[in-house]
């Protein structure tokens, strides 16, 4: 389905591909490369025939037609050998434990390059940019995009764009002129190389490649903040680096004389301008894929492929434009993930999900393949030792000096500085590849002399950085004890404290009066949930958005079915002793319990704490991400029931790595919860102390808006009634906490969403006891329908629970205005002191 | 604000303050802003209400007993120094601090500190022991109710169990420490440096 319309794709590539590299080979490609595809004696023997049998007369029964097929046939062919070469390779377990993949790939594109060599005495297949720019690189950033990790990235931009934009403009400049410096001292011979020459060459090198770096580091598990800020870089950057090569490109062309001021300003616009609009494209066709998947209904089958379509185009309509072409793919990636995977079947997402691994890591192939083979030409090796050395240490002595000194400035700026040992890893992390190879190529010979050079040097440090980086970073990251992805097993007690940790640092952040909360977010989420949620999904599946079900959640069931069956199969004691929790565990499993696992991993992966997959979402292999194997069956038993009901605290994990991005992680129903049971406990304490005081008046009017308000949010009551589980997955879908935010903050602090004004008389009767005193009240307070389905069934249990309460005068803070200082604060950041805050104003005086 | 704070408060005492907790002197003047301003009954002391007037902390599913971990045992009011003295609790810890003073006594915001605040938030009656009803009412407070009892009280003893070394059914707080091992330190943390 959705491959046929991606084959297009392919296909078209594939004419391309060969289009490019047939005017290289000429008339002498198709027997030579038929000599080394061991077709070369058939095909030319067959050729010849063909060329009889034209003349000849008469239908002939079977004619070899090899200039039909010729094009398409080569490309599947190549594809064909990439992918063995990748079956290969991925069968020797024991080697790519030690070297990497991608390394295994070129190394396994030299030997082809040598049969090809071997065969043709001349290089008849490189990686032209052309194939790479337009088929090969797309599809993998797209996925990268796609797949995105969107909060834990944007709460790292600021880092990761520090890293993009002026580590790259830094590695550039500093390689560029270290360069000239040299040849001006006369370490490099003879070269016919301009400082501006030099300085285009250093902004080809500067950039970090998505494609190694990916394929490096998920091999390797680094902890997700250092794989963001290395992978967010290599992604950014790559856009940077692009305009940074044209605006030099665009330099040398000029020649440098006509450099004048004004150039160099239209240069420095025209780096935001193609910077910004890439993003902007992509941005756009985000949305437009978002929208046109809000009608796809009754064409599911082909659904998946207005992904690839449009985000293709994106790329394309972006370099069309002489924009940021990856800037746009990426972001057009980002934009639409969430809603695509809200409005779309569950099997189209499924789907594009698979499909979107398919061809990122068979392109990804295909491009180590061809690095590999793109090495054994004879014509671009021109050997300049002093260069190529000089290039080398440059390039990794820069990056080390640029990373060092970035983070250093940021660390000033981040709650959890980016350690030492992290720092190494990102210098040494700054992996070279295809994008630096095919720019290189790209450069015009004519203007510069030394193309080949620059070429020969280019691949050089690819090979230097993915080869020899990429087999020293896995032993690299041992050695330095770098904080690894993986989740070491947790006992129910540190679980228990570090929730404890978290809530209570929210808690002395508010006694302190801590301003962290980033004003522009919050106003986003808001956006976002009523305007872009509202435009862009469909009604059906926002109702429904957070409790999508994705093969983590088959894999997840096909888990409990397993454990229960192996309890019921060994007939262990705990599991009778604990049958209770079994056999809610089990009946859970059918609708809710695993939703926040699934939640998390599909949506917002290793958002939480207690995420079980540490490997970041933006690995290409799929296999990577499948659950982990069953434990111990009481303990998972016990875990997963905490894990479930553990309330998050406000402050979401993710965010302590950064200080400007502090969030309201509350669902609202927890916050309901909580603050029920909080103004339950002041109330019996103040109620035990002053006997008699009149409860309160004024909730009632607050009501109607509380409802309005209600309505637009997008979620129902109804919903937020009927699921629980939903509530919980939604706030780990990354785009959480926007509806309470959106309830309470046009109120500031006076909506109650937990008091509904018009009840069905039955609701009446179920109010907790511990309000039944203020129904006496001629108002009639009576809680909604979610306030009544969440509060405590067991009152007493509650009543036990109470906290210590010493002082008698506790509800005196009822009767006042918050402290002017909360209260500014609350208006733009907080939520403010949630709903039922029983005895406003006039309630007690 | 500041000037106000800081000509309330007296040079010596924010010395003394500086000394026993660490914190900065902008800090401490800023803390001690907020710390008046929190002050309703402006008379240098804060209740258990001036707490509970801050909104957030009734969201806080461990809102009351973070205030009362601000209380010395049997009192009721708390004043500046007391205030101090407890968020000194999360401040990060400083590794060059401990070395300087090795004879001194652990600051408060050692990692044991940190610890055995947690640990207090638990133990309700100061017996240095975390008993299963105690650790009940915590997982009470901090799970959904929709939890039945059953299944929390299998949570409490698989947790003691895990974690109950020598066989008493209660955690103490060497076991506490032992179990806790991997608690990320700076999850304990609060950056005060936005104060200064």
């Amino acid at each position: 389905m959705l491959r046929c319309g991606y084959a297009l794709f392919w296909l078209l590539g594939s004419v391309l591909l060969i289009c490019v590299v047939s005017p290289v080979k000429g008339e002498a490609v198709v027997t030579h490369e038929g000599s080394h595809l061991k077709l070369s004696k058939s095909s030319h023997s067959n050729e010849s025939q063909h060329g009889h049998s034209s003349n000849t007369t008469g239908i002939p029964i079977i004619s070899f037609k090899w200039h039909h097929v010729e094009t398409p046939y080569l490309v599947a062919f190549w594809v064909l050998v990439s992918f063995l070469g990748k079956l290969v390779i991925e069968a020797n377990h024991h080697v790519t434990s030690v070297i990497p993949e991608s390394a295994l790939l070129i190394c396994f594109g030299f030997i082809l390059g040598g049969m090809i060599w071997g065969a043709d005495k001349v290089q008849t297949f490189t990686l032209t940019p052309t194939v790479f720019f337009y088929f090969l690189l797309p599809q993998v950033i797209l996925d990268a995009g796609y797949h995105m990790p969107n909060k834990l990235f944007f709460t790292n931009l600021g880092g990761i764009l520090v890293h993009a934009v002026i580590g790259t403009c830094w590695n550039a400049a500093s390689l560029g002129l270290s360069l000239w410096g040299c040849q001006m001292g006369g370490a490099m011979g003879d070269l016919d190389i301009g400082l501006l020459q030099y300085l285009l060459f250093g902004s080809l090198m500067a950039a970090v490649d998505p494609v190694a770096v990916i394929a490096v580091f998920e091999q390797v598990h680094v902890n997700d903040v250092l794989f963001i800020m290395v992978f967010g870089e290599s992604l950014l950057n790559d856009g940077v680096t692009v305009v940074l090569f044209n605006v030099f490109d665009a330099f040398v062309s000029l020649g440098g004389p006509k450099i004048d001021a004004a150039e160099i300003i239209k240069g420095i616009v025209s780096f935001f301008v193609v910077a910004f609009g890439g993003s902007l494209v992509g941005l756009v066709f985000g949305l437009l894929i978002s929208l046109l998947t809000r009608c796809t209904k009754n064409i599911q089958i082909i659904e998946p492929g207005f992904i690839f379509v449009l985000g293709y185009l994106s790329y394309l309509t972006a370099e069309m434009l002489s924009l940021s072409a990856i800037l746009s793919i990426v972001f057009c990636g980002m934009c639409c993930q969430k809603y695509v995977r809200a409005n779309m079947d569950e099997n189209s997402v499924q789907t594009v999900r698979y499909a979107m691994k398919a061809f990122a890591n068979g392109s990804e192939t295909i491009i180590f393949v061809f690095l590999g083979i793109s090495a054994i030409d004879k014509v671009i090796w021109v050997w300049n030792t002093g260069f190529i050395l000089l290039t080398l240490l440059f390039v990794l002595v820069y990056r080390f000096i640029g990373v060092f000194f970035l983070t250093w400035i940021l660390n000033r700026f981040r709650l959890v500085p980016l350690e030492f040992v992290d720092q190494v890893i990102m210098s040494y992390g700054g992996l070279r590849g295809a994008v630096a190879y095919g720019l290189a190529v790209m450069l015009d010979e004519n203007k510069i002399k030394e193309k080949n050079l620059m070429v020969c040097t280019t691949l050089i440090v690819v090979y230097f950085t993915v080869i020899l980086q990429g087999i020293t970073m896995k032993p690299l990251v041992m050695w330095l004890k770098v904080k690894r992805a993986a989740v070491t097993e947790v006992s129910l007690l540190e679980k228990l404290t570090n929730k404890m940790f978290n809530h209570t640092l929210v808690a002395i952040e508010d006694i302190s009066g801590q301003i962290g909360h980033n004003y522009m977010r919050s106003k986003w989420k808001y956006f976002e949930e009523n305007w872009m949620s509202w435009i862009l999904m469909k009604p059906s599946a926002r109702k429904k958005q957070d409790q999508l079900f994705d093969v983590f959640h088959q894999l997840n069931l096909k888990d409990a079915m397993e454990y229960v069956t192996e309890g019921e199969r060994r007939g262990s004691l705990e599991f009778v002793r604990n049958e209770n929790s079994i056999i809610d565990f089990k009946k859970k499993s059918e609708s809710e319990s695993f939703d926040i696992n699934n939640a998390n991993m599909s949506n917002d992966h290793g958002a939480m704490s207690n995420t079980r997959d540490p490997i970041p979402s933006v690995s290409l292999e799929m296999h990577e991400q499948t659950m982990k194997a069953v434990r111990e069956a009481e303990a998972i038993n016990a875990h997963h029931l905490l894990d479930q009901h553990l309330y998050k605290s406000r402050k979401q994990h993710r965010h302590r790595f950064s200080r400007s991005h502090f969030d309201i992680n509350r669902d609202e129903k927890e916050v309901q919860e909580i603050f029920q049971r909080t103004m339950r406990n002041r109330l019996e304490s103040f109620t035990s102390a002053k006997m008699g005081v009149k409860p309160p008046k004024t909730i009632v009017k607050h009501t109607q808006k509380e409802q309005q308000q209600k309505m637009p949010n997008g979620k129902s009551m109804d919903k937020a009634k009927t699921s629980y589980s939903g509530s919980e997955g939604d706030s780990a879908s990354g785009y959480d906490q926007s509806y309470m935010r959106a309830t309470y903050r046009a109120g500031a602090g006076i909506e109650n969403p937990a008091f509904m004004p018009d009840l069905d008389p039955m609701d009446l009767l179920q109010i907790p006891p511990w309000l039944a005193e203020s129904e006496l009240d001629s108002s009639m307070v009576a809680l909604s329908h979610r306030a009544q389905v969440d509060l405590p069934r067991t009152p007493s249990n509650l009543r036990r629970l109470a906290p210590l309460r010493i002082s008698t005068r506790s509800t005196d803070s009822f009767t006042l205005e918050n402290i002017p200082d909360t209260q500014q604060m609350d208006s733009d950041q907080l939520p403010p002191p949630p709903p039922p805050r029983p005895p406003r104003d006039d309630g007690y005086v | 604000m500041g000037s106000r704070a800081s000509r309330l408060l007296r040079e010596e005492e924010i010395e003394e303050i500086k000394k026993e907790t660490g914190f900065s002197h902008s800090q401490i003047t800023r803390l001690y802003s907020r710390f008046t301003s929190l002050d309703k009954g402006e008379n240098g002391t804060l209740s258990r209400e001036d707490f509970q007037r801050i909104p957030e902390l009734a969201i806080n599913p461990l809102g009351d007993r973070i205030i009362n971990a601000f209380f010395p045992e049997g009192e009721d009011q708390v004043n500046f120094r007391g205030f101090m003295r407890t968020l000194a609790h999360f401040r990060p810890i400083e590794d060059n601090e401990k070395n300087k003073n090795p004879s001194a006594t652990e600051p408060l915001n050692s990692r044991t500190n940190k610890l055995l605040f947690a640990f207090r938030l638990y133990d309700l009656d100061r017996d240095d022991k975390i008993s299963r009803d105690e650790l009940l009412q915590v997982l009470r407070m901090m799970v959904g109710v929709n939890i039945s009892d059953e299944q929390l009280g299998s949570i409490a003893d698989r947790t003691i169990q895990e974690a109950d070394t020598n066989g008493d059914s209660c955690i103490s707080f060497n076991e506490f420490i032992k179990a806790s091992f991997v608690v990320n330190i700076h999850i304990c943390t609060v950056v005060f440096s936005f104060l200064s």
